[in-house]
């Protein structure tokens, strides 16, 4: 193990303690949506300032590895998709901070409907995340295509609490205001999902060097 | 750039004397207007491998080639090749420069009274041409009566960059051409090689990675003799196939 193989590892620990408080983060946020904890929300928007000051370090270390080590090849590779992966974990962090403002928000008001389908899709998109990152770890490319190929359930799912929430609205304008709510945390859920997509398809950069977003809009 | 190489090396094998076998069945194309880089460890055999594109191991009657190497067509191994012609046609430049103990003009006047050259203007124009070309014209038009050993190292290199470009090559080896340059005279020369390649095939060898990943367009890699990788630069340090190439250009050799 040479210095720089050291600074390598660093970096690889620094993106799983991001990706760690985002996780935590996601949990939190819907813990305290759907247990009406103001408390736990509250911590949520709080501790993003940790996820934000290690989203910098990473930025500063990657910048440093490039600058000093002339990184080549792998270490290329996985130094430029340490700097990608960590602004969609930030962003994450950032949607998870939006679904507790949300819950604070609810909390001042009655019970619109039992949350069903926004658990459903919380798991599916924590495990995603959780995934992602064990792809970017392990170098495995058949996990994150895995991850890859949950997003459409994910969408699917958001527009079924849409469509739901929609009927709600129309039956109730009471509930719009509410109904509004719990859409925009559906879809800071599927925002999320979306960046666990992007670490994935950084994965397979980072092990065969393809670059295979936007793959459907490009020739 | 076409399909076709500049330079076609097959199954090149190369002995020295005593029957050290320093090239292992070498393939190689060497495309037009590019420039190509061979890097690889000590003893590897990138400045053998160099020196066979100007036969310049034919100065030790042992060494011994097998193989081909075709320069447009012709196969350059063979021996009826006119070596002085050759060597003209692909000229070197060393890691040290090597200016010959005469005034700058005369330096780059030499190969042209070599190859026959005699009307004065005519030399003259050639010389400032060559001179323009290497990037040092500025530099030494109020000193052409000078001495050589009277410029700087950076501007002696590319001095003898200009002898090899006076005759008209179509093709220059670079022999670890910048490793005994400071950064600026090595900026230098590789601004050059870009602006050279225009004209001129350029092979290069260097213990720079950083080099040969700045300044070349297609790489090769060797090692104990043999080419374990070829590719374009950019794949080359990007995502390379072979392991043992990864582990060299990040320095985890062995």
């Amino acid at each position: 193990m040479t210095v720089f193989d050291d600074e390598l590892t660093h970096l690889k620990e620094l993106i799983l303690r991001i990706g760690a408080g985002v996780e935590l983060a996601i949990r939190n946020s819907i813990e305290a949506l759907v247990e009406r904890n103001d408390e736990l929300a509250g911590s949520v928007i709080a501790d993003d300032a940790k996820i934000n000051a290690l989203d910098i370090e990473i930025d500063e270390e990657a910048i440093k590895m490039i600058a000093l080590r002339q990184p080549t090849a792998g270490d290329l590779r996985l130094i430029t998709t340490a700097m990608k992966i960590t602004t969609d974990l930030e962003r994450m962090g950032d949607q998870a901070v939006s679904i507790s403002r949300r819950a604070i928000e609810l909390n001042r008001e009655p019970v619109l409907k039992p949350y069903i389908d926004i658990p459903k899709m919380t798991a599916i998109v924590q495990k995603m995340t959780r995934d992602a990152l064990d792809a970017f770890v392990r170098k495995d490319m058949a996990l994150a295509m895995d991850v890859i190929s949950r997003d459409e359930e994910v969408d699917r799912l958001k527009h079924l609490i849409l469509d739901e929430l929609a009927l709600f609205m129309a039956k109730d304008p009471s509930a719009i205001a509410r109904g509004m709510k719990v859409s925009f945390v559906a879809s800071s859920l599927e925002r999320i999902a979306d960046h666990a997509t992007n670490i994935a398809e950084m994965v397979i950069f980072l092990v065969e060097g393809k670059i295979i977003r936007h793959m459907d809009t490009r020739r | 750039m076409s399909d076709q190489p500049e330079i076609a090396v097959t199954n090149l094998n190369f002995y020295y004397a005593g029957n050290v076998h320093a090239l292992k069945n070498i393939n190689l194309p060497i495309r037009k207007n590019a420039i190509t880089a061979l890097i690889g460890p000590s003893g590897c055999g990138k400045t053998t491998l160099l020196r066979c594109f100007n036969r310049m191991h034919d100065l030790y009657p042992k060494n011994r080639y097998e193989g081909e190497i075709h320069f447009q067509g012709k196969n350059i191994l063979a021996p009826d090749t006119d070596l002085i012609d050759l060597r003209s046609r692909i000229g070197m430049v060393f890691q040290k420069p090597t200016p010959f103990p005469m005034s700058v003009f005369d330096n780059v006047a030499y190969g042209l009274k070599l190859k026959g050259v005699k009307k004065r203007s005519d030399i003259s124009e050639k010389v400032e041409k060559a001179l323009h070309h290497a990037a040092l014209w500025n530099e030494v038009k109020d000193k052409l009566n000078s001495s050589a050993y009277d410029l700087s190292g950076g501007q002696q290199q590319r001095l003898v960059i200009a002898r090899a470009l006076a005759v008209n090559p179509e093709a220059l080896l670079f022999d670890e051409p910048t490793s005994a340059l400071d950064p600026i005279s090595t900026a230098k020369i590789e601004e050059l090689t870009q602006t050279l390649k225009k004209e001129i095939t350029i092979i290069v060898v260097t213990h720079n990675m950083q080099q040969a990943a700045r300044i070349s367009d297609w790489t090769g890699f060797l090692m104990l003799g043999e080419m374990i990788e070829f590719d374009e630069t950019q794949k080359m340090f990007t995502t390379p196939s072979v392991k043992l190439t990864e582990d060299y250009i990040t320095g985890r050799f062995g």
